[in-house]
């Protein structure tokens, strides 16, 4: 004697499309993620520190290049055998075509320094995964019981991809900054008010702006697969969890 | 109170677990009807297959073998968003670990389910101090879950099943982890809500305290129904091994 949903009066709906009668809405799972992420601010200092520190080197080496290619572009030549002396590889003189124009040329950032910097990241998105897993798997059982409260698997998702989205914009510009404040003190270190008086505040700008952005997508990068693996679960393996 | 249709109904239910190499059968068959209206005592020594059975029912679990029909619907049959509907609008679940989300105030907990529900903040706010003050709580609602006391916690519990208007209480050892008058309050609330607001109760539970106010008893042994018993049954004497009246 079974039957279908629709002659229950028991799962009637009004006639609205189920889908919409289950909800959350954005301004409240803002909410939530940024209550989650104020409890529990020692455990997303933790998670963001690694974060920081990656980006802050990012942004170093990045606003350093800026400086020194400042330096380099003044056209000063007792600027350049500065620049020399503290290891930027450039020959002695600018380099020119036959007719004696000075072609244009850059400091980059050294091949070495790239793969520092590459390795620093990955060794972070590693870490920013490990911390996410950690603090998922502590979560298990608040996510089963929002679960039995009628959460779906995108609730659940979407909460942590903001709890993770806002830590990692804020350790990003954190350390972004950070990072290229150092890089300035550095080159004032080195190169004396030169580094300043050269130094091209755009590129400047835009560095902290790809360390920001860097730092950013791999900290959703590192939330992804922790969050989905959390949102997937059955509420009672969830639950079954000790907390 | 609408009596005499069946809104929960379980047909011949299995459920094995895999551990490692090994198989474990926490459900061999259980054919079971809860009519609407009913308070319902699931009881059984530890171990025996209650909070298996309590999984199955709330659609928080699946069976390895049979059906679980919800007003005669197979929830098996349900997709995502109808799963979530039931639970969010339909059952209220009570837990013996409450679980109550920490970092939630009392207030909070109690009307995320009907935020899920759609449910404006302020109607919610609203609904939810009432029910909070249904359960005795009304001043303790800014309290997180870890300044109450168990007694209390399980109280916000209630209210929180409660937030939807469910029409079954699904509660798996509500009292378990409680002291005896704490216990008898809780049982007092929920047999309350029974009879004055015809919610389905079903409660799994070994606390001899709710076989008193359960219309009906069922007794599970190594993942079997024993026997069935209502109360004028166990009123005159315990024992007696009635089948069901299917
Ligand atoms: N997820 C699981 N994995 C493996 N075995 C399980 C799992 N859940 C339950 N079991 C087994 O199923 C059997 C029944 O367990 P269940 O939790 O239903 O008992 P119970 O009657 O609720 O006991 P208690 O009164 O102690 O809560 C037990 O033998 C248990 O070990
Ligand atoms: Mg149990």
């Amino acid at each position: 004697m079974a039957r279908g949903k629709a002659d229950s009066a028991f799962f009637d709906t009004g006639g609205k499309k189920i889908s919409r009668q289950v909800v959350l809405p954005f301004r409240k799972s803002l909410e939530i993620s940024i209550k989650s992420i104020r409890v529990r601010f020692f455990r997303s200092m933790i998670t963001v520190i690694g974060l920081i520190l990656a980006v802050a080197f990012l942004g170093f080496v990045l606003a350093g290049a800026e400086v020194a290619s400042g330096l380099l572009h003044s056209g000063d030549p007792e600027l350049r055998s500065v620049l020399i002396k503290s290891g930027y590889d450039l020959p002695a003189e600018p380099p020119q075509d036959g007719d004696g124009r000075v072609l244009p040329e850059s400091v980059g950032t050294g091949a070495k320094e790239r793969w520092i910097v590459i390795l620093s990241l990955l060794v972070c998105t590693v870490g920013i995964v490990n911390a996410q897993l950690m603090a998922v798997t502590e979560r298990f059982r608040e996510i089963g019981t929002m679960k039995c409260l009628g959460a779906l698997d995108s609730f659940v998702l979407r909460l942590f991809l903001l709890e993770a989205g806002m830590q990692g914009l804020a350790g990003a510009i954190i350390g972004a900054v950070f990072g290229a404040v150092a890089a300035l003190l550095a080159g004032l270190f080195r190169f004396g008010a030169a580094a300043l008086v050269w130094l091209p505040t755009g590129g400047v700008a835009l560095a902290v702006g790809v360390a920001v952005v860097v730092g950013f997508v791999l900290s959703l990068v590192g939330v992804v697969y922790p969050a989905v693996v959390a949102a997937r679960m059955r509420p009672v393996e969830a639950m079954r969890v000790q907390e | 109170m609408d009596t005499g249709h069946n809104i929960v109904r379980v047909s011949e239910v299995t459920r094995t677990f895999r551990l490692g190499a090994q198989m474990v059968q926490a459900l061999k068959g259980v054919d079971l009807s809860i009519q609407s209206g009913e308070y319902l005592s699931i009881m059984g020594p530890s171990g025996s297959g209650k909070s298996t059975l309590f999984n199955m029912i709330g659609g928080l679990d699946k069976p390895s073998s049979g059906k679980v029909y919800i007003d005669e619907v197979d929830i098996a049959q349900l997709d995502a968003y109808e799963l979530a509907w039931l639970r969010n609008r339909k059952i209220g679940y009570i837990f013996q670990t409450f679980n109550l989300i920490q970092v939630m105030t009392a207030l909070e907990n109690v009307t995320l389910p009907m935020i899920f529900a759609g449910m404006s903040n302020d109607e919610s706010v609203e609904k939810g101090l009432e029910l909070l003050g249904l359960v005795g709580l009304r001043e303790r609602h800014a309290h997180k879950p870890n300044e109450l006391s168990g007694g209390q916690q399980q109280r916000v519990a209630i209210a929180r099943s409660l937030a939807n208007t469910p029409a079954i209480i699904l509660a798996d050892e509500p009292t378990g982890n409680l002291d005896l008058t704490t216990g008898e309050e809780i049982i007092a609330l929920l047999k309350h809500l029974s009879s004055e607001r015809g919610v389905t109760v079903i409660s799994a539970t070994h606390d001899h305290k709710m076989l008193a106010v359960s219309d009906r008893v069922v007794w599970i042994r190594d993942g079997r129904i024993d026997k069935i018993e209502s109360r004028d049954q166990l009123n005159i004497s315990v024992g007696t091994i009635s089948s069901k009246d299917a």
